[in-house]
């Protein structure tokens, strides 16, 4: 027994320190810009550059659009497919896990493909039309996130059960959805929320290949051009990835009656699926 | 089943909104034809055009040859040696860094749940597992050129402090290895978030039955909990493995397009044609799309099999 | 001769004492049950002697061998959980061939013995069947076989029927008391359903508060319970208290009404004194026989199926009594005065 806790105690330690070693290095070396002394220098550099402030507002505007979309597209089909079609639901769940299991490069790939100059919905080849698809591409990629996140609380809520009691008190469909429904699964939709934003914000592989100007291209010119500011860029965006993380940890338990235990779940992909 | 026009129609007194099953037989009610189906449209729609429809898109691309015309040539092309040895080295760096990470994670799982340390040192590590999972990518790569590049404070720190010199013991960050380890930033945590559930469901009394049958604890392990735990390893190596194989950014912003695994190569295509070949491109999509699909989907199997053990 | 002892054996987790001072001795062969609340204690000294808990104090023999610090592993104990504890990547005969394979058996004995066992349990057909694919009834058959295969000198059964369906636990703790009078292997039952302990046991051991209060045949632990705790935890009791008139006499006043014990009461006149009496003891009908008698108001009447429960109002305190149902014997009406008849040799007279 006392073994196992020291092997235990041993292991715990190498992993925190594999894990924090490069947070506090990248910390350190964020504030080493200033030759001979410690400085916010690097930091003052990246906020002082109008591309950073731009192109971030740019990813935020566009991971927010793509949240928009995939909710407007996920809630009402789940909870119609809890309704009326339980049988649909596990082809749902297959579809909405294809994009963990496609890697987003091919999936880009296609897109480039099919909505070229020569398709008949030529997406890429106005602004315009690049900007739809992006946000499009990252409304693709959160449907794992958002439709388990949503798919949990509809669990939690039994909503079969609470539409049944509405409908008996003699509310009408849409009373029932705008009313009951979305009010109590608001803290499920946010925490799928701030998951996509966290991956979405940075984003590089769609960005890039569809040419806009967004965060993750940024940084990567960034890392090219510069040697400290990368590193304050780094520790901004581990921060902005925790913040992300609290905050939708804070709404996936602000629900009452979920377990802590979920708490994991709608963290990683191919969250444990529920059964009723 | 219900019907959609539920939603037009006023609700009649007495009628409930849910009729008896389809297709019980000897139903009275007149069978109203079944519009439910119409609610999945704008998800359906959504899923053909910008998930499926791409996919299908790529796959036959790949079986066609520039004119249209059907061919083999482009997969029998895959086997020409630079795009194999860019799947080789994929596969082998997916390997190595997925096998790292389960066998880290695993460890550290183990001692997370039943290394009887206390309660929060568990909470700690998973919360910070949930945001390490997710820091991938470019912030990722300049974290670990901050802390193990040519400059990096730990390197630095190893030549000055203990006269030990990193790069010139043979490390290199932008490298094999160096990408391997960097992968391990968000493949350990994976795995500790995915496996620790399958070690809480080692049961205690299995332990203790094992015990008094007469075991020892290398018996248990060896004849129950790891038999039991096998699926959930397996499954989440072959996570960890196709997590690997699909990731570009980490790679690119560390060594550009000069590490040629597939993604970059594939990256590389679309940007520039280097195949000189459309449909190779099509192919050389294909092959991931198998490969992360195989490895994805044989999870889901395996994960679908250790639950039913755990019911 | 005593086969396994537990000898002042105390259990505290810090400040927390679960078990006090508890002294034990089973004969072998002997079915002795753990009866008692959740939190009593019975569990922990279950674990005591697999060898899972070690007693902060006192000692435990079996055999003669000392094995208070021994390995689990090393005791030979079969234990059964509740949980059924199955090994869910083995089929029932792997299970069941466990501890042979660990004690390094060969082939053919553990071939044997597993085809052995399987047939003491009637499930020999399912030999080749995962945990996962079986019945809650026939997975806790399967572990109880498991534990027996090894030939363990103590079974250990920790509430195993708190999982199963009614009808399936009466079938089952009737197949376990068959099985282990077969064997004649010395079982620790731990079960916290009164029945089950009277229906299974040679002696029973009443829990409370990390104590035993009571150790005793089933026959002795219904009808002569030592505390007012095995009292009212053993079966359906009336607690009535009344006033002592007489001692020497053994008369007793409820209410208006005065009543004669059996025995000479230990109490001076005007203390009180409470009795207990089992509701089966008596009878409303018309020339119900019994020496003694107590009229009361009917409060309530409740029809059971089998039986009739009905609670009557004497004086302060509430009497209940059952009796078996007939066609021709209508439930008292609510408010009617009834008289019950029973024999004072059923009334008890309870220390606390």
């Amino acid at each position: 027994m006392k073994i196992s806790r020291i092997v235990a105690l041993i292991i715990v330690l190498i992993a925190a320190s594999f894990f924090l070693v490069p947070l506090y290095a990248t910390f350190q070396f964020s504030l080493q810009m200033l030759r001979g002394q410690w400085s916010l220098q690097a930091y003052r550099s990246v906020f002082s550059d109008p591309q950073f402030l731009s192109t971030l507002s740019y990813s935020a505007v566009a991971s927010l659009a793509a949240i928009v979309i995939s909710t407007l597209i996920i809630v009402p089909t789940t909870y119609w497919v809890r309704l009326k079609m339980p049988r649909v639901k596990p082809f749902m769940e297959f579809i909405t896990l294809l994009p963990l299991i496609i890697p987003p490069i091919v999936i880009v790939f296609g897109y480039l493909r099919l909505y070229g100059s020569d398709s008949m919905l030529p997406l890429t080849v106005s602004t315009a039309g690049t900007n739809v698809m992006l946000v499009i591409g990252y409304a693709t990629l959160s449907l794992p996130y958002v439709f388990r996140s949503v798919d949990n609380g509809m669990q939690t809520l039994d909503i079969r059960t609470l539409t049944e009691a509405a409908e008996i008190l003699g509310a009408s469909r849409a009373t029932i959805i705008f009313r009951v429904i979305l009010p109590n699964l608001r803290a499920a939709i946010v925490s799928g929320a701030f998951l996509t934003f966290s991956i979405s914000f940075g984003e590089f592989v769609f960005a890039s290949l569809l040419n806009r100007p967004a965060f993750g291209p940024y940084l990567v010119q960034i890392g090219q051009d510069r040697a400290y500011e990368p590193a304050a860029l780094a520790v901004l965006s581990f921060a902005l990835t925790w913040a992300c993380m609290v905050l939708m940890q804070i709404f996936a338990n602000a629900k009452p009656g979920t377990s802590a235990r979920r708490r994991p779940a709608a963290l990683f992909p191919f969250a444990r699926r529920k059964t009723a | 089943m219900t019907v959609a026009n539920d939603i037009l129609s006023p609700p009649t007194p007495g009628g409930s909104a849910r009729s008896a099953p389809a297709g019980l037989p000897g139903a009275q009610v007149p069978r109203r034809a079944n519009w439910a189906w119409l609610g999945l449209l704008p998800f359906a729609f959504f899923a053909a055009l910008f998930l499926i429809l791409p996919i299908v898109y790529l796959v036959t691309g790949a079986f066609q040859t520039p004119d249209g015309a059907f061919t083999f040539d482009n997969l029998i092309a895959l086997t020409g040696s630079a795009i194999a040895a860019s799947y080789m080295l994929s596969i082998k760096l997916s390997l190595v860094s997925a096998l790292f990470g389960a066998v880290a994670g695993l460890l550290l799982s183990w001692a997370l749940v039943l290394g009887g340390l206390p309660r929060w040192v568990r909470g700690a590590f998973v919360t910070f597992s949930g945001v390490a999972s997710n820091f991938a990518g470019i912030p990722l790569a300049f974290a670990f050129i901050a802390t193990l590049g040519r400059l990096g404070i730990v390197t630095v720190l190893m030549r000055d402090v203990f006269g030990f010199n990193l790069y010139g013991a043979g490390f290199n960050l932008f490298s094999f290895w160096g990408l391997a380890l960097t992968y391990l930033y968000f493949q350990l945590p994976l795995m500790v978030l995915i496996i620790t559930p399958a070690l809480d469901g080692l049961k205690n009394e299995w332990r203790e039955a094992a015990e008094s049958l007469g075991a020892s604890h290398a018996q248990y392990w060896r004849m129950v909990a790891l038999p039991v735990l096998a699926p959930s390893i397996l499954g989440c190596f072959l996570l960890l493995f196709a997590n690997a194989f699909g990731t570009l950014a980490t790679v690119y912003a560390l060594t550009g397009s000069q590490f040629d695994v597939v993604p970059i190569m594939l990256f590389a295509q679309i940007r520039g044609n280097v195949l000189y070949n459309p449909n190779l491109g099509y192919a050389l999509a294909l092959g991931m799309i198998l490969i992360a699909g195989f490895s994805n989907i044989l999870y889901l199997v395996l994960r679908s099999r250790a639950e039913r053990w755990r019911a | 001769m005593s086969f396994l002892t537990i000898t002042k054996a105390s259990k505290s987790y810090g400040a927390n004492t679960v078990v006090r001072e508890f002294d034990l001795s089973v004969g072998k062969g002997e079915f002795i049950s753990f009866l008692g609340p959740s939190g009593c204690g019975k569990t922990t000294v279950l674990r005591m002697i697999a060898g899972f808990e070690t007693p902060s104090a006192g000692r435990i023999t079996i055999d003669n061998r000392d094995v208070t610090l021994t390995a689990p592993n090393r005791r030979r104990i079969g234990m059964v959980f509740q949980a059924y504890a199955l090994f869910p990547n083995m089929t029932v005969a792997d299970n069941v061939a466990f501890g042979l394979k660990v004690a390094g058996a060969d082939r053919a004995t553990i071939d044997a013995r597993v085809k052995e066992m399987l047939a003491l349990i009637h499930l020999d057909h399912l030999a080749e069947r995962y945990p996962y694919q079986m019945s809650g009834g026939q997975q806790q058959r399967v572990a109880l076989a498991r534990a027996l295969a090894p030939k363990p000198q103590v079974l250990l059964l920790d509430e195993p029927l708190s999982a199963l369906d009614a009808k399936i636990r009466v079938s089952l703790r009737e197949e376990i008391r068959a099985i282990q009078k077969q064997l004649g292997i010395t079982t620790v039952f731990v079960t916290h359903d009164q029945e089950e302990a009277l229906s299974i046991s040679d002696r029973i051991v009443v829990m409370n508060g990390g104590r035993a209060d009571q150790i005793g045949t089933p026959f002795e632990i219904y009808n002569q319970p030592a505390t007012r705790f095995v009292a009212s935890f053993v079966g359906t009791l009336n607690l009535i208290d009344v006033t002592v008139v007489d001692p020497a006499t053994g008369l007793v006043k409820i209410g208006e009404q005065t009543i004669a014990l059996k025995d000479v009461l230990a109490a001076s006149a005007g203390q009180t004194v409470t009795l207990a009496l089992r509701p089966e003891s008596g009878s409303i009908l018309d020339g119900a026989r019994g020496d003694t008698a107590l009229t009361g108001e009917v409060v309530s009447s409740n029809f059971l199926g089998s039986v009739v429960r009905t609670r009557m109002r004497v004086g302060e305190s509430l009497i209940s009594f059952d009796m078996f149902n007939s066609p021709g014997f209508a439930p008292p009406a609510l408010g009617e005065r009834v008289t019950l008849r029973f024999s004072a040799a059923d009334l008890l007279v309870i220390r606390d």
